[in-house]
């Protein structure tokens, strides 16, 4: 016993005491452990996992983007050496001359899709459940907010690579924009930086995608996540503990006795 | 003087003079930069205001503070017993330091916040409507046109932006019109449709057997004749007739024109419009046009109102 207790001594001071400093002085460790040790109802299932697995898609998109940028450049003029726009020609060099850019741009590329479906399958899921009402309406608007930027940096990251697909699809999205009523055409305009897409859209549109919006998306994930946090993962429906209902006193077993957050538990 | 003990907060009563003691610091300091004659004036402002204010904050502690009957006023009802049995009033709901210092902070905080963010909204905003070049297009000697055929003319609209402004319109020479406005002499008269698609932009084909053999280049400019008595689109199936109306599927306009001009017997092209409808062919053709705007907006109908103003009517 006197071994083990040594190893304890050795790991309070190794790793729980600097644990305690810093928790004392900033609360992370507090906070951590409400963040991530949390009680969710015993008949959750990986429908509730869509919204973790979006939250993944949406930082592997945040790293391989910030890894782009270190080789697209948002240029119309043309490069001198191939003849094209610069924009193109770094989207080409990336895809087929830099090492693994090709997986890194196929990463960003297809995993855009794959978090705008994960967030539209979240959603679904959300509304199926009825885990939309209350206490819950502030991260469902704050869910939708996230699906329309998330969809705006889909919008302005397609006109980036800057060939026919991107120039002609960016063309009927901004012309969309501007058959809204009243405002339509003055918003068609601010977004292609004049009456027709120019050299001046492809930065505007790459500030939008890299700065701009990321700076709206993430602060709005980050609130979303509080609330999840803060207000626990509901049951679904056909859960035998229904939510805001007390738990009925007489159990069949605990097999199927729910852990319901809020109802007191046992 | 009872209450003049340790434990009774002091204060010192209120005082304007720091302000005009600021302004002289400022003054003076700014002087150091420009001219000693600025930094005299701020230090005589300093010296001043700051005596003053030294005398403002000192003034109970250097003299006896006169006593000051509070002010009353007549009751003119006859008051209830019970604010008059109480001896100690409720003190009245003033507008406190604190409050007062909170609404400044606010208010100057928020006019920074203006002045530091307006000019970077104008900026985000506004080169979009005001950084607008001319664009003016030369297509080459008017020869180039055969009388009554469509040409594909494919040209650069702004030479600096390079190919991202080619464009491409279809143009046809309906032949030599007497122009009324000008004293009946005959002039020639052209159709020009501009490709992009009222839709939503895409790029118009001509639906007809391009003449590859008597495709020239001018100067830049392609210019493909095609014999085509209709356009459609590739994206959404828009179908047009040979003046531009619209024939089948989503367009809500007809195909947008450009303005012309014979310049030393070249086509020069101008500016583009919007057009409603078009009645009657080729020269004779009665136009409506309306101001530029985006595809997909109407121009005319009922559906025009929810386009009240468009940009290019505010920006030229």
């Amino acid at each position: 016993m006197a071994a083990q207790s040594k190893r304890q001594q050795l790991v309070d001071t190794a790793i729980l005491a600097p644990l305690d400093w810093i928790d004392e002085r900033t609360a992370a460790v507090t906070g951590t452990k409400w963040f991530l040790f949390r009680n969710v109802p015993r008949d959750v299932s990986w429908s509730q996992t869509l919204g973790s697995a979006a939250l993944t898609a949406f930082i592997v998109q945040a790293l391989t983007g910030g890894i782009l940028a270190m080789y697209y450049e948002p240029s119309a003029a043309i490069d001198p050496v191939t003849g094209k726009p610069v924009a193109y020609s770094t989207i080409e060099s990336i895809t087929s001359d830099l090492t693994l850019g090709w997986l890194v741009r196929g990463m960003h590329r297809w995993g855009a899709s794959v978090f705008i479906i994960l967030l539209f399958l979240h959603m679904g899921r959300v509304f199926l459940f009825g885990a939309y009402k209350y206490p819950r309406e502030l991260t469902w608007i704050t869910g939708v907010l996230i699906l329309a930027t998330g969809m705006l940096m889909g919008f302005t990251g397609y006109l980036l690579p800057w060939d026919q697909t991107a120039y002609w699809a960016s063309a009927v999205g901004i012309n969309l924009n501007g058959t809204a009523p009243f405002a339509g055409p003055w918003l068609a305009q601010f977004l292609a930086g004049g009456p027709e897409i120019s050299t001046e859209t492809l930065p505007k549109f790459y500030a939008m995608h890299m700065l701009l919006i990321p700076g709206l998306l993430i602060p709005l994930i980050g609130i979303h996540i509080y609330l999840v946090t803060r207000l626990g993962v509901p049951s679904p429906p056909w859960s035998s503990e229904a939510a805001g209902r007390e738990r009925p006193p007489a159990q069949p077993t605990g097999a199927r006795a729910g852990l319901v957050r809020g109802s007191g538990g046992d | 003087m009872s209450d003049l003990g340790h434990d009774t907060p002091h204060a010192s009563g209120p005082s304007l003079w720091p302000i005009a003691f600021a302004i002289g610091v400022a003054c003076l300091l700014l002087g150091l930069v420009i001219s000693w004659i600025v930094a005299a004036i701020g230090a005589v402002i300093a010296v001043v205001f700051g005596v003053l204010w030294a005398r403002d904050v000192t003034r109970d502690v250097r003299e006896e503070v006169p006593h000051v009957e509070p002010e009353t006023r007549a009751v003119a009802d006859a008051p209830t017993a019970a604010t008059q049995s109480s001896a100690t009033p409720e003190p009245l709901e003033g507008y406190t330091r604190s409050r007062f210092l909170e609404a400044s902070t606010l208010g100057l905080g928020a006019a920074i916040g203006a002045i530091v963010t307006l000019p970077v909204l104008g900026f985000t905003v506004l080169p979009s409507f005001t950084n607008l070049d001319e664009t003016e297009a030369d297509l080459g000697p008017i020869e180039n046109f055969p009388e009554g055929t469509f040409v594909i003319a494919t040209y650069l609209a702004q030479k600096a932006q390079g190919e991202v402004s080619r464009r491409t319109s279809f143009v046809r020479y309906n032949g030599l019109v007497e122009n009324p406005a000008n004293q009946g002499r005959r002039e020639p008269s052209f159709t020009i449709l501009y490709s992009r698609c009222v839709h939503l932009g895409c790029p118009v084909q001509p639906n007809g057997p391009i003449d590859e053999e008597a495709a020239t280049k001018v100067g830049g400019v392609d210019l493909r004749p095609v014999l085509a008595q209709s356009f459609g689109c590739p994206c959404h199936g828009g179908l047009y007739d040979s003046e531009g109306n619209r024939r089948a599927g989503p367009p809500v306009r007809s195909l947008d024109r450009q303005e012309y001009s014979i310049r030393n017997g070249h086509l020069v092209l101008g500016p583009n419009y919007a057009v409603g409808n078009v009645s009657g062919t080729g020269a004779t053709a009665a136009i409506s046009r309306y101001p530029w705007s985006v595809p997909g907006t109407h121009v005319d109908g009922i559906e025009a109102w929810l386009y009240p103003i468009v940009p290019s009517q505010v920006t030229g």
